[in-house]
């Protein structure tokens, strides 16, 4: 009935977007490199029963006689240290990475739940507006003004030690970046009008909520979610080196570097400073990791 | 008597993640001291980035890449960027589609006209400002001196745009630039600030290159008008021969799809498909996949036939009734 | 085609924006902070026929659009009632807007936003007609096909997103997914009007089509003149959140009653009348935050009088199915006795 011949419109499938992306991000090979140490450092992190030779967390593994190795000597176990050892004989390389993939899983399991808790209370927010709103920005606001470090330190303080207490205490801190994020993405795209056609048509609302809304505001939220995992990561060493983190037992970078900051006016600057080197690039490295994706997901710098 | 604006050859690229991209191809015209060029075409036919290009607005990824623009016989593609931005402001005049582009939101109006005039030229405060009111009562403000003491936001759309055109005319410009500059407006108002600008380039001589997608805004205004598709201009006249007499198909297709002009409820003639992307150009005249008038012929570029100074760039232009 | 489908009775708007807190303080001092009053609508009344397409013309702040929104239920009105065959489009449920009906469905302005561009298109087709149970769920697939078809596109493209549409192509969409909630009238608000001329045509000869194939009843929302003209059965002007005149499209083009309108008229520029003729209005148009007293439009109309400073006009039958809300129809402009 329509005598219209359309332009076919031109086919981008998601690998084609991806490509664009790729092509985007590599632009900076600063970022490149970043990724490249991220990527190598998740999987040795991971990898690492497969890669080092000692199993940090096993004290039948480590003797009293190895302690104090300077990196490059070689210890008992018939291997060289390349990092040294620490006060137990652990190998620090293996401790390192041990101490590393406790830190990703820690950092990366409360970014996932602090972006769940965040999003939930930003997207209530912003659609449902007036005092429910007010009310829980608010809260989070309160919660903003006051540094993440002092509020993770109280509830690391109040749970205990441990994996789990750990995490929940960085949630806690973490969760109201998230909220305030999505607070704001989301009152800018609730006011758009394919909200008000969803809710003209009628449809109801948890699916204008979780359909229309949440897709839309997801990717300034990755973006945050991967600042916040490398934050969740300082974090969790902070408080592992104020020692109300982990325990020495289940080495993560924090107490790592605490345990060695002992020795440090001994000459053995070792023990503090590799981990904390690793901390410092892994942090760093996410960031600037973060940094690119925001620049390529921006529609200002599209071509 | 010489123009005040002529563009010769004007090519302007972008680079794309799809290639080169030719926005502006090769667009020609002049406009004589005085008069008012309509420059029309749909989205993506490059009127816009004309304009940009004109002023030397283009930032990466786009490129003039050929072509001069001759402002009072001075080339302003061979000026240093300083002397550009001399001539920017001073003999050459911008007007944007959002009056924000030129207003600064945090200062007076008079305060951000005081300054404008003083760049340019060694003025007094209070000389300045008598200049700047006298602009504002050019452009039909009422009680010019309160506005100037307004902030932007205090002033309406309208209110708004005139005082972006009062500002353009702060130094008499040769040429000024608009650009859309009426599209956001309401008729009443845009109807009263038509009639202004129509005033101002028959009292103070200014050549105005206007850029819209509204024919029939052109169409009550302009001296001369250029239809632009895909980065060329597809012909060329008075706006008595264009609108009156189009050659062609493209300008007379857009002609025929004005509801205005057919009887209540028929059936619009209308053009098929859509805009072509630049990227995906076909060969040849660049309207051909849509043009009824359309021939093997249409594959090679089209020539320029000119008859009575009427120019259009097509292979099969209709003839004159 | 004389029965009314859709009432709306007595309707008035009014948006309030309370002040902040910040604000509020300050405005101890200063005498400001208090609730901004947005007069959207004032005292609408209308009726659209079954099979009618009734324009609605004016400019920014004439309410046009609140009342596209209140009719397609996601606006309650202040005052007054909207129905559809009797019943209520939506309720107000604390501040919430519950709709109850899905038979008035909206086409928005910017074909660009009014589609989630993270959705494939066959899905915003879907979802409407399967929540609600309006197709077959096995037919759904077949019946946005159908529907793509029907508005000019292939039925294939129901698995992209939005942007690899030209904005042509995104507004068939968005009529596509107006037409798969089978609605019984239509709000289209300013449909056209972010389109290119030569697209435009095409949107126009679409629902020109679809209307007589489907009897349509719809609402043109337009501030285009030539556009509700070829349209519309009837239009309605509005100024300032009022109704100004109402009339048959031929006899109000041929013959406009109200000064507004007929300036109106006078102001748009037309193709082929030739150069350098602006009739214009004067003035701006004032906002609807603080409306002139009387008649809105006295400030700005050459034949006001004492009358339209005071005593805001009422609608009157003018006969042919015309109303016009003005003093000149109904005994002049001159002040009468008892009238203020």
């Amino acid at each position: 009935m329509v005598d219209v011949t359309v332009q076919t419109p031109p086919v981008e499938t998601r690998a084609v977007r991806l490509r664009h992306f790729w092509s985007d991000y590599r632009r900076s090979w600063v970022a490149v490199l970043a990724l490249a140490i991220i990527t190598t450092l998740v999987l040795a992190s991971f990898g690492a029963p497969f890669l080092v030779p000692q199993n940090p967390y096993d004290l039948a593994q480590l003797d009293w006689a190895d302690a104090f190795l300077r990196p490059g000597q070689t210890g008992s176990g018939g291997y060289v240290h390349l990092l040294g050892t620490d006060n137990a004989g652990r190998d620090m390389l293996s401790a390192i990475l041990y101490g590393l993939r406790t830190s990703f899983v820690i950092g990366i399991t409360a970014g996932i739940l602090a972006l769940i808790l965040g999003i939930s209370i930003g997207l209530t927010a912003a659609y449902f507006g007036g005092r429910i709103e007010a009310l829980l920005m608010r809260i989070v606001d309160l919660q903003l003004s006051m540094p993440a470090i002092l509020l993770a330190l109280v509830m690391a303080a109040m749970l205990g030690q441990g994996v789990p207490q750990i995490v929940l205490a960085l949630v806690v801190a973490q969760y109201a970046y998230f909220a305030r994020t999505t607070h704001g993405a989301a009152s800018v795209e609730r006011r758009k009008d394919y909200i008000e056609a969803a809710r003209s048509t009628p449809l109801p609302t948890r699916r204008i909520l979780f359909k229309h809304l949440l897709p839309n505001v997801l990717p300034p939220l990755i973006v945050v979610a991967t600042v916040q995992v490398a934050s969740a990561i300082s974090l969790e060493a902070t408080l592992s080196f104020l020692g109300v983190g982990l325990p020495l037992t289940e080495p993560s970078l924090g107490s790592l570097i605490s345990n060695g900051f002992k020795y440090i006016h001994a000459g053995r600057s070792w023990l503090s400073i590799y981990p904390g080197i690793f901390l410092m690039v892994t942090v760093v490295a996410i960031n600037l990791v973060g940094d690119q994706v925001r620049t390529v997901i921006d529609p200002r710098n599209s071509r | 008597m010489t123009a005040a604006l002529e563009v010769k050859g004007l090519t302007t690229r972008f680079e794309t993640r799809a290639g080169h991209v030719t926005a502006v191809n090769g667009v020609s015209f002049a406009v004589q001291p005085g008069r008012i060029l309509g420059l029309v075409g749909e989205s993506g036919s490059g009127k816009s980035v004309t304009g940009f290009s004109i002023l030397g607005l283009i930032d990466a990824p786009g490129q003039v890449t050929a072509g001069a623009v001759l402002v009072d016989g001075i080339d302003l593609r061979q000026l240093s960027d300083d002397d550009l931005r001399k001539m920017r402001g001073s003999k050459v005049a911008m007007v944007f589609q959002d009056p924000m582009m030129t207003l600064n939101p945090v200062l007076r109006v008079g305060d951000q006209m005081v300054m404008a005039v003083r760049v340019h030229r060694a003025m007094s405060k209070s000389q300045a400002l008598d200049h700047a009111r006298k602009a504002l009562e050019i452009v039909g403000i009422p009680s010019p001196a309160e506005r100037l003491r307004a902030y932007p936001h205090q002033l309406s759309g309208g209110m708004r745009q005139r005082v972006a055109i009062a500002m353009a005319l702060l130094h008499s410009p040769s040429v000024i630039i608009a650009d859309e500059a009426t599209t956001a407006l309401d008729v009443s108002i845009q109807g009263q600030i038509l009639a202004e600008v129509r005033d101002l380039a028959d009292t103070t001589g200014a050549a105005i290159v206007w850029i819209t997608h509204d024919l029939a805004v052109v169409s009550s205004l302009a001296d001369d008008i250029c239809v632009m598709y895909a980065g060329r201009i597809v012909e060329r006249g008075t706006a008595d021969q264009v609108i009156g007499h189009p050659r062609h198909p493209y300008t007379q297709g857009l002609l025929d799809s004005i509801p205005a002009l057919h009887e209540p409820g028929q059936k619009l003639p209308q053009i098929p498909g859509s805009t072509p992307q630049l990227s995906r150009l076909p060969q040849g005249c660049a309207f051909r996949p849509r043009c009824p008038r359309a021939t093997d012929l249409c594959r090679t570029d089209p020539p320029l036939d000119i008859r009575d100074e009427q120019a259009v760039l097509c292979h099969h232009p209709l003839e004159r009734k | 085609m004389t029965d009314p489908i859709l009432k709306i009775d007595a309707v008035s708007k009014r948006f309030t924006r309370m002040p902040g807190l910040a604000e509020r303080m300050i405005g101890k001092f200063t005498g400001g902070g208090k609730p901004v009053v947005v007069h959207a609508l004032s005292d609408v009344s209308l009726q659209v026929m079954k099979g009618e397409v009734l324009g609605v013309v004016g400019e920014s702040g004439c309410g046009k659009s609140t009342l596209g929104r209140v009719v397609a239920g996601i606006h309650a009105p202040s005052s007054g009632s909207v129905t559809l065959n009797g019943q209520p489009i939506a309720d107000q449920r604390g501040g919430n807007i519950h709709k109850r009906t899905t038979q008035v469905q909206m086409i928005h302005q910017d074909p660009f936003a009014s589609l989630n561009p993270r959705m494939k298109v066959g899905e915003t087709l879907a979802e409407g007609p399967r929540h609600h149970d309006i197709i077959p769920a096995r037919d759904v697939q077949a019946r946005i096909r159908e529907l793509l078809e029907q508005v000019g596109l292939e039925g294939a493209y129901a698995d992209r997103l939005p942007h690899q549409f030209s904005g042509g192509q995104r507004q068939r969409v968005a009529i596509a997914r107006a037409l798969a909630m089978q609605p019984e009238v239509l709000v289209l608000d300013e449909a056209v009007a972010s389109l290119d001329v030569s697209i435009q045509a095409q949107v126009l000869n679409l629902f020109m089509d679809l209307r007589r194939d489907l009897g349509l009843t719809a609402m043109f929302i337009s501030h285009d003149l030539s556009v509700v003209r070829h349209v519309c059965d009837r239009v309605a002007i509005m100024y300032l959140g009022r109704l100004v005149e109402l009339a048959p499209a031929d006899r109000l083009y041929a013959d406009p009653r109200h000064p507004y309108t007929r300036a109106l008229f006078a102001s748009v520029p037309t193709v082929g009348t030739g150069r350098g003729r602006f009739e214009t209005i004067k003035g701006e148009i004032p906002s609807p935050i603080d409306p002139p007293s009387g008649c809105a439009f006295h400030p700005r109309c050459p034949f006001a009088g004492p009358r339209c400073l005071v005593q805001v006009p009422e609608l009157g039958a003018l006969g042919q199915g015309r109303t016009v809300a003005c003093h000149l129809n109904d005994g002049g402009v001159e002040l009468q006795k008892g009238a203020a």
